[in-house]
């Protein structure tokens, strides 16, 4: 057997093998060798031979049979042994291998070891590793060891019993009275060790964090001296004395001072000093400052304080550092809900950062720019996402897209804006839509009705030019059938008139039938478009006869149906064909369902839900004769009664389109039934609506909610009522009490109703809120629901 | 909490990992090989934050070498920079003008350097010269040959 080498040795040759075949045949030999020498008598060489197997282990290579090497180097009493053995236990073992267990009693004997280093083995490996026996086995050690040891041993005590308090949450209690008293400590590593473990504990226990709540100002006073102190070599990191400590007292602050008031008032002071003082030109001052307007932003703080953090983001949001203009943003986002008009002040750098090279700071500021789109900037916030779209990374297109089209939805200016947007996103990027982009393009198409002959024109245009994206196609070609006579009869005030012969309309159909690029539902949609256009053409009927008939034999199936049906159409129904292809009436966007005879695309896949949560409007008028399939309410067009407190407008606080409902088209397809909903209560900005949805025989649930069209935000809303005696009621908790501005969120409450003697339903509710500093209370009456008759 | 770190090298190929939660050997390898995927492709003057799976990751490249680790959603990344940045000054002043090759041949030192500055994914000691301190102390504690031998085997 030859005497295996020495590890540095050992490395070289390994490094030396020229091809991974030598490499692993120089490995396999090494590792029999080793195997050899830990079956043989003790020689002096074993922390040599485990320290080999480690670096194989390392290159990826098995090690598992060095587990039991370990076990046996751990328990010798040579420190040399001790410490590569506690190493490999480190990176072989972990709590899944049963070895692990074997090593529990020899770390407890070496936790009381009269060497100092050898008591940190130990604590380091159980810290490490520690399965949650071992953890219960040792804990009262470790507790021991918090209270009565030196400062090397304490630090390593406690984060320690962070990990065991991390496997075993119940343990937490043992440890809580020694954590206290530890921060009184002045050594900065047995602190810091101290307030990750208060962290830990006040975390996982509610009862820990009452508790903890006290000693507040003591982590104020130490967090001072910290940033008054003068230079200290030992801590200081560019210009900061301990960073790493600051921080970590910074975020035990937070987690103290989140919804309450007593303590966050005891911090505000402190958090305000730390604000202004600290130094931010390198990193570590910038990671004090962002661990501060974390805090800053997550306790009650004053207003002021509020404000001094954004604008420490907006500070940021200029930093020439890539990393500090990203993380802003992260923190940007995490506030823009609750501080959106703080926010909207940065929106000029924020859009800036969309051009940015960095792929991980465009996405934040992609993200942040949706975020900020308002009624108000909508205009030029879209240019600016517009331009994005056309350079962006292909991973970010689709998020691109769907933002964009979400945002046009809610505050599209006029509608012939919002056509323009989604026709400019087909072109650019019409490949990374959603699938229901197509119906609702359509849809709100249908409902623009002066816009039809601008609309026709500009996409018979992008038509000719480029037949790839299939998005397009579709809708182009849905209107050139529908609105074919409008783009034949030339003239159109909105654009140039360009004259287009039946010839040039009935060849960019064909071109879109013939072309291999074109998918089979384009294709379906270009053939009924040719159809359609047979009774708003005059010249060249025959032509789409002949194209009509030739589809007939396609190897398509969905083709083939509708090329023969069509051609039926032609020879034994003609005197019926004007009347079936006749122009179809507004879709409306509320009607679940297929619209008259035309699926949309075929593309019926299931549709994600817009982020919105709007309420369905009852249908007002079945005007459009649709069959609506989901409509399990049985037809009861008829709940809303004249009354002075009901109306029936179309909700949607900021959407000022004509296609003012802003639901999904095929959004009936979902299994459960929309409940109908009225507003039953509309004044000074602040609309109350109310959903009914028939559970049993003589069970109702309501659902009242609440939204805010004013500029400030409305709080300590209540909603009371008061039904009919044999009426049982039973109000749900709300989901909050404060409505924010401009329709940003609302505030709804469930109530249960359960009528047993079937009586006449009314309700009375009283509302009560506070709207830029005055108490309003009002009482609203309802006498009838919108729901199936009892 | 930090979850994991690693150091790899350009090529690369693994010189040191440190895991502070209890992950398979599997998994272990799946991450290595997603971290060395993710952070080799990034052009060099990006950002140093990614994001992964539910962690935050931060890495900075240090000559030829790769620092990598991975962060809970509460913690600090700019911090993680001041620590990865910690972690090779001590490197530094150990091995005096730390090279990639000092962690090849001496990797075991790597540790024990590092579990006297981390511990269960946080940070141990915050003073730059308590680590050294403890390292040199600790290393009088190695017994050399004679010593070895004279000691009683268990």
């Amino acid at each position: 057997m030859s005497p295996s080498v020495r590890l540095q040795e050992m490395i070289r040759v390994i490094r030396g093998a020229r091809t991974q075949g030598e490499e692993r045949g120089v490995i396999q030999r090494e590792c029999a060798a080793i195997r050899a020498q830990f079956r043989q008598a003790d020689n002096g060489t074993r922390s040599h031979n485990l320290a080999k197997l480690l670096y194989v282990h390392m290159l990826g290579y098995p090690a598992h049979f060095g587990q039991m090497e370990c076990v046996r180097l751990i328990a010798s009493p040579r420190y040399n042994e001790k410490r590569v053995g506690y190493l490999g236990a480190m990176m072989l073992l972990d709590e899944k291998q049963d070895a692990s267990l074997l090593i529990t009693n020899s770390i407890k004997n070496d936790l009381s070891h009269s060497s100092q280093y050898v008591q940190s083995l130990a604590l380091c490996t159980l810290g490490c590793m520690g399965s949650a026996e071992m953890c219960r086995d040792l804990a009262p050690e470790i507790d021991r060891l918090l209270r009565a040891s030196n400062s090397y041993i304490k630090k390593k005590a406690a984060l320690c019993a962070v990990h065991i308090v991390r496997k075993v949450p119940e343990l937490g209690e043992l440890f809580t009275p020694a954590a206290r008293s530890l921060l009184s400590e002045k050594n900065h590593g047995v602190l810091h060790g101290a307030v990750v473990l208060i962290t830990e504990l006040c975390e996982r226990n509610p009862d820990t964090l009452e508790q903890f709540r006290k000693v507040v100002p003591e982590l104020v006073q130490i967090m001072k001296g910290l940033v008054m102190s003068g230079y200290s070599p030992e801590h200081n990191v560019a210009g900061i004395s301990d960073p790493f400590l600051q921080v970590r007292i910074l975020r035990l602050l937070r987690i103290l001072g989140r919804n309450n008031d007593t303590a966050s008032d005891a911090m505000n002071d402190l958090l305000a000093q730390v604000a202004t003082n600290t130094d931010s030109s390198k990193t570590a001052g910038s990671a004090v400052l962002y661990e501060t307007v974390l805090t800053v932003m997550d306790i009650k703080s004053e207003s002021g304080l509020r404000v001094l953090a954004v604008n420490i983001l907006g500070r940021f949001l200029l930093n020439n550092d890539r990393n500090i203009r990203y993380i802003s943003m992260t923190s940007l986002q995490k506030i823009v809900q609750t501080d959106h008009n703080a926010v909207q002040r940065h929106r000029g750098t924020i859009v800036d950062c969309l051009k940015d090279q960095d792929a991980s700071v465009k996405r934040r500021a992609l993200e942040l720019s949706l975020a900020l789109v308002s009624a108000v900037n909508i205009r030029s916030l879209m240019k600016e996402l517009l331009l994005f779209l056309s350079s962006c990374p292909p991973e970010l297109r689709a998020h691109t897209t769907s933002g964009i089209f979400n945002a046009a939805e809610r505050y599209a200016p006029s509608q012939r804006w919002h056509i323009d947007t989604i026709l400019h996103v087909l072109t650019t990027a019409g490949g990374d839509v959603r699938d229901e982009t197509v119906p609702n393009l359509i849809q709100l198409i249908t409902t623009a009705t002066e816009l039809h002959c601008y609309t026709v024109h500009k996409l018979y245009r992008a038509l000719i030019t480029d037949i790839s994206v299939q998005s397009l196609v579709q809708v182009a070609c849905w209107c050139i059938g529908e609105y074919g006579d409008l783009l034949l009869r030339g003239e159109c005030e909105e654009t140039e008139p360009v004259q287009v012969a039946e010839d040039d309309v009935l060849d960019a159909l064909e071109m879109v039938l013939q072309s291999h690029m074109s998918s089979p539902a384009t294709r379906g949609f270009a053939l009924t478009a040719t159809m359609k256009l047979s009774t708003r053409i005059t010249h060249n009927v025959d032509r789409i006869r002949s194209i009509v008939s030739i589809y007939g034999s396609c190897i398509d199936v969905e083709l083939q149906q509708r090329a023969v049906e069509y051609n039926a159409l032609f020879k034994k129904y003609d005197h019926m064909r004007a009347a079936v292809l006749e122009r179809m009436p507004v879709i409306d966007k509320s009607s679940p369902g297929h619209t008259n005879g035309e699926s949309a695309g075929g593309t019926m896949k299931e549709m994600e839900p817009t982020k919105l949560t709007q309420e369905v409007v009852l249908p007002q008028e079945p005007a459009n004769k649709v069959c609506d399939l989901l409509d399990l309410l049985g037809g009861s067009a008829e709940p809303l009664q004249p009354s002075p407190a009901l109306s029936t407008t179309p909700l949607g606080p900021v959407s000022s389109t004509a296609g003012g409902d802003l639901l999904d088209l095929l959004g009936g397809l979902d299994v459960t039934p929309v409940p109908p909903s009225v507003i039953v209560y509309e004044k000074n900005g602040v609309t109350l609506k109310l959903q009914t949805d028939r559970q049993t025989d003589t069970g109702m649930t309501v659902t009242l909610t609440a939204t805010n069209s004013t500029d400030g935000d409305i709080t300590s809303i209540t909603l009371q009522a008061a039904v009919p005696k044999s009426v049982q009621l039973q109000m749900k908790a709300p989901s909050g009490d404060v409505i924010p501005a401009h329709g940003l969120g609302q505030v709804t409450q469930t109530v249960l109703l359960n009528n047993p003697n079937k009586v006449s339903l009314k309700m009375r509710v009283r509302v009560c809120y506070t709207s830029q500093g005055s108490v309003c209370q009002d009482t609203v009456q309802i006498d009838s629901f919108p729901s199936p008759a009892w | 909490m930090m979850r994991f770190l690693l150091l790899f090298s350009r090529q690369g190929k693994l010189r040191l990992q440190k895991w502070f939660t209890p992950v398979t050997e599997r998994e272990k390898k799946k991450v290595i090989r997603e971290m060395t995927l993710m952070v080799l492709a990034r052009p060099p003057r990006s950002c140093n934050f990614l994001h992964w799976r539910d962690l935050k990751i931060v890495y900075k490249r240090y000559a030829s070498l790769y620092f990598c680790c991975g962060l809970e959603d509460q913690d600090n990344e700019l911090l993680t920079l001041e620590v990865l940045h910690r972690y090779v000054e001590l490197l530094d002043k150990y091995f005096g003008n730390v090279c990639e090759l000092d962690i090849i041949f001496n990797f075991e030192k790597a540790y024990f350097i590092l579990d006297e500055f981390l511990m269960g994914g946080e940070i141990l000691e915050t003073s730059k010269t308590a680590v050294g301190t403890a390292i040199e102390e600790a290393e009088t504690l190695q017994e050399t040959m004679e010593e070895y031998m004279s000691k009683p085997t268990y």
